[in-house]
């Protein structure tokens, strides 16, 4: 067998164990739920959350457009504001000494906390959730960024001055580039916070979504369709984590910047 | 070659931070003409201002006084396209593979880019690197990364090529290989370079020309001719001839 056969072979091994893992957990959930020594309204066996898919008052499909368009709306300005400030700090010395200190004590402020003055602000809806979202979920981005477009040794830089390299050569050929890997690992951080505040959002205020629904589900303790709009939530995370990793292995990994 | 001096140093002057508290004399007056086609060997301990001679002749650092001139009227020398570096470490971009990775300079030089790549296929092959072209850096040995480094320091076709401790991260037995292959482009290009080295026998060995440099003040001390035969092989470095030039260049560092 040769070493790429079995590398291929114990990957493989690998992703069926995980698959395997995660059914089983599913499996024992719901045996554990069967068990009956909790009432369905602590732990809802998986078959009963698959079951509140089908009550029509749940609005599945429209709540969940309404979170995916926080999630996904909120996660992108994240991204294209993100990135855009770190290139106008590698661009300009002084933004980056006046604006990074600021940035960084904005950081220190519990992004979550300031829900309910951004409500204020712009009174409740998709709007203000993408706005929450962004607001916890652009900060990595700008500081793996910012870190990735200065790791450029300097040895390397002499090299190209010495053809006479632009500015804007050395930035397309070799910071921009060299910092993918970064951008991408900040992206996958933010993804996971994206939902995190666009479901936030939902809580402190808001008349659509699945974290409406969830408080509103609450209060009859469908604890059943709260475990799914957890799972849908969770999926919405995943799916936008994945995108993030799909577009990094083909702008990344598939080259030799592994 | 030429009898006019294709680089001309005169009581080259290097100081950092002038007239402050923290001065730092990096180069003491150094006066040194290089022929075109030469290889000197620049050699000293750390702190002897070789690095800082390079930085200077590639216009990367100003110099306080002196003067430096590089080209001659039958070689005359653009400082924008001239000049080929080579460093210690590799330099190579992981995401381009080895082909594009040469092709760095000819691209920002705007350089027609069909002739380019033709031209850093012949350097691959010229540097032991043929059918590697679309291979990434991280597939490479070390030995064989410093390789396409060299290529990329060609494919422009420059005059003058910089090289600092270009081996100085290798092993001690690719380092000698690495030698031999420098020596055998340096005969194939008739480039003119200049290689500062720590290692006194790899100062011989390559060197047409050595410059030896001692440290505090950092100056030159001495440049010696060596005049062993091309092409050079390693079995010299057991001749009595070679081992009286490595003594000198000991005894002029003080060892």
């Amino acid at each position: 067998m040769s070493s790429d056969t079995r590398a291929a072979h114990s990957a493989a091994t690998r992703y069926l164990l995980a698959i395997g893992v995660h059914l089983l957990a599913i499996a024992l959930w719901q045996l554990a739920a069967d068990g009956g020594s909790l009432p369905a309204y602590i732990l809802p066996s998986p078959l009963e959350m698959l079951q509140t898919l089908g009550e029509g008052r749940n609005d599945w499909l429209a709540n969940t457009a309404v979170t995916a368009t926080e999630i996904v709306g909120g996660f992108l300005l994240a991204a294209v504001v993100g990135v855009s400030l770190a290139l106008v700090f590698s661009w300009s010395r002084l933004a980056s000494a006046m604006l990074l200190p600021l940035l960084v004590s904005l950081n220190m402020v519990p992004k979550v906390a300031l829900g309910p003055i951004i409500i204020v602000w712009m009174s409740y809806g998709v709007t203000t959730n993408m706005l929450i979202a962004f607001a916890i979920s652009f900060f990595p981005i700008v500081i793996t960024t910012a870190r990735g477009l200065s790791e450029i040794e300097p040895e390397m830089l002499y090299l190209v001055k010495t053809v006479n390299a632009s500015r804007w050569q050395i930035f397309t050929k070799i910071q921009f580039p060299g910092s993918l890997p970064y951008i991408f690992s900040g992206m996958k951080v933010a993804a996971v916070l994206a939902v995190a505040g666009a479901i936030v959002g939902e809580f402190i205020g808001s008349d659509r979504g699945l974290g409406y629904l969830m408080i509103q589900v609450q209060i009859n303790l469908d604890t059943a369709t709260m475990f799914m709009a957890v799972t849908i939530i969770t999926l919405i995370g995943v799916a936008i984590y994945g995108a993030v990793a799909a577009l990094e292995w083909l702008l990344v990994n598939r080259g030799g910047n592994a | 070659m030429s009898a006019e001096p294709f680089i001309r140093m005169e009581n080259v002057r290097k100081v950092y931070g002038q007239g402050g508290r923290n001065e730092y004399v990096a180069v003491s007056d150094v006066t040194l003409d290089i022929g075109e086609g030469e290889l000197l060997s620049i050699v000293g301990p750390s702190g002897c201002g070789k690095s800082t001679i390079l930085m200077i002749l590639a216009g990367l650092t100003s110099h306080e006084g002196g003067t430096v001139s590089v080209g001659n009227s039958a070689s005359p020398f653009d400082p924008k396209r001239d000049i080929g570096m080579v460093f210690q470490q590799s330099l190579l971009l992981k995401w381009r593979t080895v082909l594009d990775n040469v092709l760095l300079p000819a691209e920002i030089l705007g350089l027609p880019m069909r002739e380019a790549r033709d031209r850093a296929r012949d350097l691959l092959s010229l540097v032991g690197l043929a059918g590697q072209e679309t291979k990434y850096p991280k597939q490479l040995s070390g030995g064989q990364q410093q390789r396409v480094s060299i290529a990329r320091a060609l494919i422009h076709d420059p005059k003058l090529i910089l090289m600092d401790e270009p081996f100085g991260a290798l092993d001690a037995l690719t380092r000698e290989k690495m030698n031999l292959e420098l020596l055998r482009i340096w005969e194939a290009s008739g480039k003119t370079i200049l290689f500062v080295t720590h290692g006194i026998s790899e100062a011989v060995l390559l060197g047409s020309k050595i410059a030896v440099m001692t440290a505090g003040p950092a100056r030159l001390a001495q440049r010696i001719d060596v005049e062993l035969p091309y092409p050079r092989t390693l079995d010299m470095k057991t001749h009595e001839q070679f081992g009286a030039y490595t003594r000198q260049v000991y005894e002029l560092l003080g060892m």
